[in-house]
């Protein structure tokens, strides 16, 4: 039975029992795919197979199948990259800083967010390969002895610090997640009944023994992952941001760029966990558990990074103005007023108008707004790196050199190849994988009590392993 | 005894062992038995157990599969004899001479290997001796061209010579009625010779000369030649519609004169002034100091004001134009009597005899028109349209082409057309099956000139040969080789030459022929070509009267033109001057119709729509519309030479439309011009421009001044970048947070003199042959892709202080002046693009060079990014071996030409300029087996070196002697500039401002 505090919003609502959240997680992952789950799985299949067909392009033919030219160098690709790397944030970020900050809201969603991050960064770990001139030689950024004589890589270069800060940053979040989802592997193959799930499930469980030395090492684990994954957070778009912030070229040159880009990053994140979450808690029935708190809570972060974003854009303009440089303040009236004018305006639009909105609190209580903004934002992050990119490039130092860039069909199929990767990735997750974190949701149910029992107290402070092991037995 | 001595393999085979005996007849030994060697309990058992299995399985698919990684064995085949002079890695040099269609220029052909790779100016030449025009740097393409005829042929059948030949014999024994031989301008004076010697046999023999762009009425004004122009001797230059150094009669001499007189410096502070009335924006107008834009009817009326004021009868100026520019132009005219010439590129004689009339009375003759008259243009456009007539009539019983395709070059085409099939005998030279060879029985081809022998004279007392540097690669035979054999004359066309030489030629024949062969030239005053001099019937007052009766036309005039790149359309199946920008337009790969600005609005035209143009004589035109700058009102103007249809010129076919059917024909002259209607159709095509931004948006990349203000002070005609420090203003080289290289042995730069490109594109072209730089073809250089390590930057001027902002900068004037800077790698000191690679593809070198290293570059293209001045290219696609890619580089016969010191870059790597950096160390080799230090001028790059008006100075800082150390001290603070100093990124490549000299 469930503890509701007269104080206190309950996190997780309905009356849950523990018995209940086992229940309800692992039904989605035991249960035969539902209709909806089957759709949707096609639909990212096509997806997929529409970036297979695309890299397949890509590789054996050459980046020219892409629209890139002699001025523009990168347009859609490290947009793309930037955008998933962007996505890639919140998941760590709800994870790990909120973990640290004790905000238990975070339990029932930091599952997906954190799979939706390893997801997001699969794909954008995908673009700097294939933007490769010749990506059979993607290994030569690593500094890896080798016979080619005394050849090393070149550290002074921006896109060598972003090998390590993706692969670092994918390497921890990964571990991160696997480590979370240990206990839960463990509850699903104690429940399961078919030999291949049990087996599947016991070896991804790892011989997890649900003793309190584990619980205890886990706890202790996710601590450290936590600090360490924090910094991360932060490194990996400052770094991202540096690629361009290192340049020379007008409107890349830019210092603002690494706080800048790490407030997208969240920003961008945040929306893209909250397009999925409002989807994922509809079709597998978990509204009790990612409720309307969570999607308030995550508005408030997107209002302040949104405004974040709004203030480093003109910010931008006037150290434009400010500086005097005529290359400088070219660029920025040419992305405001230049042939890609709508790319900033939707930009603009999307990333600083729309969340504004959130200020109202209807608005930010109501799931069909949140949907509509959050996919909103998602578009105006991928324009604000569009803008950054293509509209910086197209226009620098000689006019000679100016151009136009318009993407290709191959441009348009690796990119939403990459969004149907991405679901595919998210839907086998959610029909194999237990969504919600069932054992850290367990330890919230009664954090708002008030019971006079004292072993409840025990368990609520001490162990909520124990806690979670315990009602699992019992069930 | 030599038969003591006994080798043996092994102790087995010295003691001969039985068990010796018994393997040494086995080829291979036995077999190693992997049974032995593994595991538990398979000792004897005869089975592969497990892990053997896996072991060899392992084994096997990595040997499959390091097989499969294996590039094909493509062989090498040494030399059995080596032949004499061959040397493997060593160029050999040999003196030549390139001329086509008016375009002539003394040559040296490197040879590697027995291949023909390059050309390059013949310093020997006095007419030549620095620069070729683009065309010559092209030309060697032309010899492995695939789609020229490997053989003669009969009524389109592949015939062999001893057919051939005894036909066209049998032929012209039974010939009735006229034999003509139709051919564009001949210099060879053996050629000449050979062809009047030929048509000695005929009762009724003609040698028709026609020029597709003619100078007909030049040549008829001026007694059947050009005159011998000198424009370096002008202080005052007119030119009327005539783009001298662009494609007017002689472009690469001329431009050579041109330029010298407008070359400043500090010791030098005097240029020519140059007044353009023009209605095309050419490269010559381009190059103008004062440029008006006259449409072609009104040329009459500006030669005959320009007469009158001159002569002192008071000109009366054509209404509607520009009264301050044509008052100075007579005024500057008058003042510099002696020192001034006027050109006209009319073809109306009336208009000729005035120009004529009026460089008399400034006094020209022996100024600047030497009395060694020019021989490049001898074309009679009377003859030709009378042969035509004739042809129709009925009453030629023999025509053989040679160097001409009027079925296609000439405006009465159709009629060629019709009278070739009232022809019996039909020959053509042509290398190729062109439209005329497609209509003859007999296509005789002719040899390459890299095949031939041949002599020229480009003008009076200058002589030059060609020499053949391979030999035929096909079964084709020199045009004077058939000639000769026809005529029943055993002598070799080469012993023809040198007997032709030896009766003008005193003392020691053999020696001074060697030495001509030598030398390439030989300029010691001997003439051998006769031209037979005419006589202007018609007085200049005479003329004066015919044009004052003129009316300017109404409607919208259109100009035919020749393109620097394909010239009258012989060119067009050459991809690197198809792939060349347009000197003005940077179009490539196709014509146009170009007009104004003004009158595209009126007519509601934007760039690209397709517009049908309709000729007089009701021929219907489909070209996109380009909006030109300068282009004057009421006119468009249309290159000739495209529009091709034919298989033999894969590269050129579908590219735009034919142009010479607009050409007015009236009675004996050609008029390059005609009236047309213009029509907007709903199809847009696109043009491929390597430039779509014309204007320099008020920054500070290139620099110009007046020449008045240069010789006031010379230290105000530059601007210099300073950053505001807390010090007061700094140079931003003296601001850095880098240390700088230290150059100990060399330190290689360039100086590029913006006052004295005239943006030609020659040196664009011997970049890409040079550097094996691939052609990408018209869908890619649409998607901005295009290779060119160097490329040619125009921009036009737009008004000074807009008040629309930024987007009335991007508008170029309706009139505007014109400025060009040759862009290529700055090889910076502090390189932008060397610190963001990755994997260090990209590095200084420890002489200044910022160079690539292909097989480390993994394609990021993140220095192509970071490069301020854009001139890094990329490998889209693989272009060498791809058949979507059908240049030369994709068969056997076009990759011939290659480079062998140049790696042919793959696919996704990033290329630039290297400097040339196979030249340098080349050079420094050389140097060091001499143990020397390399001369200054003795490594040169090959831009610097094509390049006709010597603006590219490339050699070491170091060297404080060095032509370009010397012109660094002397221009620095005056001209010297870095373009986009502010950056600091330090170039190796100064640029020096260009001077206008206003009137």
């Amino acid at each position: 039975m469930q503890h509701v505090s007269p104080i206190r919003e309950p996190l997780v609502t309905g009356g849950k029992t523990y018995h209940d959240i086992t229940e309800d997680v692992c039904r989605q992952v035991e249960a035969k795919p539902n209709v909806r789950w089957m759709a949707a799985f096609a639909v990212a299949l096509v997806g997929l197979a529409i970036f297979i067909y695309s890299v397949y392009r890509t590789l054996w033919y050459g980046i020219g199948e892409w629209g890139l030219n002699k001025t523009v160098g990168w347009a859609w690709d490290i947009t793309n990259f930037v955008w998933w790397v962007g996505i890639g944030h919140a998941g760590t970020l709800i994870s790990a800083i909120l973990l640290l900050f004790r905000q238990k809201w975070r339990t029932s969603i930091n599952r997906a967010a954190e799979a939706m991050t390893i997801f997001a960064v699969i794909c954008a770990a995908m673009f700097p390969v294939l933007h490769m001139g010749r990506p059979w030689l993607a290994y030569w950024v690593l500094p890896l002895p080798n016979t080619f004589g005394s050849l090393w890589v070149n550290f002074n270069s921006p896109l060598l610090w972003d090998v390590f800060a993706i692969s670092t940053y994918f390497s921890v979040s990964l571990v991160f997640w696997y480590i979370g989802l240990i206990p839960d592997f463990a509850t699903i193959r104690d429940r399961a009944t078919g030999p291949i799930a049990r087996r599947a499930y016991s070896a991804l469980s790892m011989g997890w023994t649900g003793s309190a030395k584990a619980w205890s090492r886990y706890e202790t684990v996710s601590l450290i992952l936590a600090g360490v994954a924090t910094p991360l957070v932060l490194s990996v778009h400052t770094i991202v941001s540096m690629d361009f912030a290192t340049s020379v070229i007008p409107g890349w040159h830019t210092t603002i760029f690494p706080p800048y880009f790490v407030a997208g990053a969240i920003f961008s994140g945040f929306a893209m966990v909250l397009t999925l979450m409002i989807i994922t808690r509809k079709t597998f029935k978990l509204e009790d558990y990612i409720t309307l708190e969570h999607v308030e809570s995550m508005n408030k972060v997107i209002i302040l990074t949104g405004s974040i974003v709004g203030v480093a854009y003109t910010t931008e303009f006037f150290i434009a103005w400010y500086s005097g440089v005529a290359y400088e303040q070219y660029a920025f009236i040419n992305r405001a007023t230049g042939p890609y004018w709508w790319a900033y305006w939707a930009m603009m639009t999307c990333n600083v108008i729309t969340p504004q909105l959130f200020w109202f609190r209807s608005i930010r209580r109501s799931l069909t707004a949140t949907f509509i903004i959050s996919i909103f934002v998602n578009i105006g992050m991928w324009f604000e790196r569009f803008v950054i990119i293509v509209t910086s490039l197209h226009r620098d130092y000689l006019p000679s050199s100016w151009v136009m860039f318009s993407p290709s069909w191959i441009d348009i199929g690796v990119y939403v190849g990459t969004i149907g990767l991405f679901f595919t990735l998210f839907l086998l997750f959610c029909k194999f994988f237990p969504v919600v974190n069932m054992a850290e949701v367990k330890s919230i149910l009664k954090s708002s009590s008030a019971v006079r029992h004292t072993h409840a107290d025990t368990m609520h402070s001490t162990d909520k392993g124990l806690n979670t092991n315990t009602q699992h037995n019992n069930e | 005894m030599q038969d003591r001595i006994k080798y043996w393999k092994g102790l087995e085979e010295l003691e001969n062992t039985p068990e010796f005996a018994k393997h040494a007849h086995n080829e291979f030994p036995e077999f190693l038995p992997i049974n032995e060697t593994s595991g538990e309990g398979s000792i004897g058992s005869g089975k592969t157990p497990r892990r053997d299995f896996l072991k060899l399985l392992g084994f096997s698919m990595a040997a499959v599969s390091l097989a499969s990684c294996e590039a094909p064995v493509r062989k090498a085949i040494p030399y059995l004899n080596k032949p004499v002079d061959v040397e493997p890695g060593v160029a050999n040099w040999y003196a030549s001479t390139y001329f086509s269609n008016g375009d002539y220029n003394s040559v040296l052909i490197k040879t590697r290997e027995g291949r023909p790779i390059k050309i390059e100016p013949n310093p020997s030449s006095s007419i030549t001796p620095m620069g070729t025009s683009p065309r010559a740097q092209a030309s060697v393409l032309n010899l492995y061209d695939n789609n020229r005829l490997r053989h003669p042929l009969i009524k389109g059948v592949k015939a062999d010579w001893n057919k051939v030949d005894s036909e066209i014999m049998s032929a012209l024994r039974n010939v009735s009625g006229k034999v003509a031989i139709v051919s564009s301008t001949v210099i060879s004076p053996s050629t000449k010779q050979l062809i009047n010697e030929f048509g000695a046999r005929f009762s009724n023999f003609e040698h028709v000369t026609y020029d597709a762009n003619s100078a007909s009425a030049l040549t008829s004004a001026n007694a059947g030649v050009i005159p011998g122009y000198d424009f370096s001797k002008a202080n005052i230059i007119v030119g009327i519609n005539a783009d001298f150094i662009g494609s007017w009669v002689a472009p690469t001499p001329f431009a050579k004169q041109y330029i010298q007189n407008r070359k400043v410096s500090a010791d030098k502070k005097e240029m020519s002034r140059h007044y353009q009335f023009e209605t095309r924006l050419s490269l010559t107008g381009a190059n103008a100091d004062v440029r008006v834009p006259i449409k072609p009817s009104e040329e009459a009326a500006v030669v005959l004001a320009l007469y009158n004021g001159i002569t002192g009868n008071g000109g009366n100026v054509p209404a509607n134009f520009d009264k301050t520019a044509f008052a100075n132009a007579v005024r500057d005219l008058k003042a510099n009597n002696g020192k001034a010439l006027v050109v006209s590129g009319s073809n109306d004689p009336a208009v000729q005899t005035l120009v004529t009339a009026i460089n008399q009375a400034l006094g020209a003759v022996g100024t600047t028109i030497t009395d060694a008259p020019y021989f490049v243009k001898q074309g009679n456009d009377g003859q030709m349209i009378r042969l035509i007539n004739e042809m129709n009539a009925g009453t030629v019983g023999a025509v053989f082409f040679y160097n001409a395709n009027p079925a296609y070059d000439h405006p009465l085409a159709d009629k060629v057309v019709a009278g070739l099939k009232k022809v019996k005998l039909k020959v053509s030279f042509a290398e190729r099956v062109d439209e005329t060879a497609a209509l003859v029985d007999y296509v005789t081809p002719d040899n390459n000139y890299l095949e031939s022998w041949n002599d020229y004279e480009p003008k009076r007392g200058f002589l030059s040969l060609s020499q053949p540097v391979i030999n035929p690669i096909f079964m084709t035979r020199q045009m004077q080789e058939s000639l000769l054999a026809w005529n029943g004359n055993k002598t070799t066309y080469y012993d023809y030459i040198r007997n032709n030489w030896s009766k003008a030629i005193s003392g020691d024949f053999n020696k001074a022929w060697e030495k001509a062969v030598h030398d390439g030239v030989l300029e010691n005053g001997v003439s051998l070509l006769a031209l037979s001099t005419t006589t202007n019937s018609q007085t200049p007052a005479a003329a004066a009267s015919t044009l004052s009766g003129k009316a300017a036309t109404q409607g919208i005039e259109a100009v035919v033109y020749e393109k620097i790149q394909i010239g009258t359309g012989q060119e067009a199946n050459n991809p690197l001057l198809q792939e060349m920008a347009d000197p003005i337009t940077k179009a490539t790969w196709g014509n146009y119709v170009a007009m104004s600005r003004s009158m595209a609005e009126e007519m509601k035209i934007t760039q690209g729509d397709v517009l049908k143009v309709t000729t007089a004589g009701g021929k219907v035109l489909e070209l996109p519309a380009l909006i030109q700058p300068g282009q004057a009102r009421g006119t468009v103007s249309i290159a000739m030479g495209y529009g091709r249809d034919l298989e033999s010129m894969p590269v050129a076919k579908g590219l735009g439309a034919n142009a010479f059917p607009i050409a007015t024909v009236s009675g004996s002259t050609i008029l390059f011009s005609g009236p047309v209607r213009i029509e907007r159709t709903e199809a847009v095509s696109e043009i491929a421009q390597m430039q779509t931004h014309h204007t320099i948006m008020d920054r500070l990349v290139v620099q110009e001044n007046t020449l008045a203000k240069y010789k006031e002070n010379p230290k105000e005609v530059t601007e210099y970048i300073r950053l505001a420090t807390h010090d007061g203003p700094a140079k931003p080289s003296t601001i850095s947070l880098w240390d700088d290289y230290e150059y100990k042995n060399h330190h290689w730069g360039m100086v590029i003199d913006l006052n004295s490109c005239i943006g030609c594109g020659a040196c664009t072209i011997s970049c890409n042959v040079e550097n094996n730089i691939p052609i990408v073809g018209k869908a890619e250089v649409i998607n901005r892709r295009e290779m060119h390590w160097l490329r040619i930057d125009r921009y036009y001027s737009s008004q000074e202080n807009p008040e629309g902002g930024l987007a009335e900068f991007e508008r170029p004037e309706d009139n505007p002046s014109v400025i060009f800077q040759p862009m290529l790698c700055q090889h910076c000191n502090h390189a932008p693009c060397e610190t963001v690679c990755p994997v260090a593809a990209t590095m200084h070198s420890s002489e200044g060079i910022n160079q690539m290293a292909y097989n480390r570059c993994v394609g990021t293209r993140y220095c192509a990014n970071n490069c301020p001045y854009k001139v890094r290219r990329f490998n889209w696609f693989a272009y060498a071996n791809n058949e979507k890619f059908d240049f030369y580089m994709n068969n056997d016969l076009g990759k011939m030409v290659l480079n062998p010191d140049v790696t042919v870059r793959g696919r996704g790597v990033m290329e630039k300029c290297s400097f040339c950096v196979q030249r340098v160390q080349l050079g420094k080799l050389d140097a060091k087996r001499e143990n020397r230090r390399p001369k200054d001028g003795e490594i040169v790059t090959a831009c610097a070196q094509s390049c006709p008006t010597d603006a590219i100075v490339f050699g070491d800082m170091l060297d404080p002697e060095s032509k370009i150390s010397k012109i660094l001290v002397r221009e620095q603070g005056e001209r010297a500039f870095h373009v986009l100093e502010e950056l600091n990124v330090q170039p190796n490549v100064t640029y020096l401002t260009k001077i206008r000299n206003l009137a």
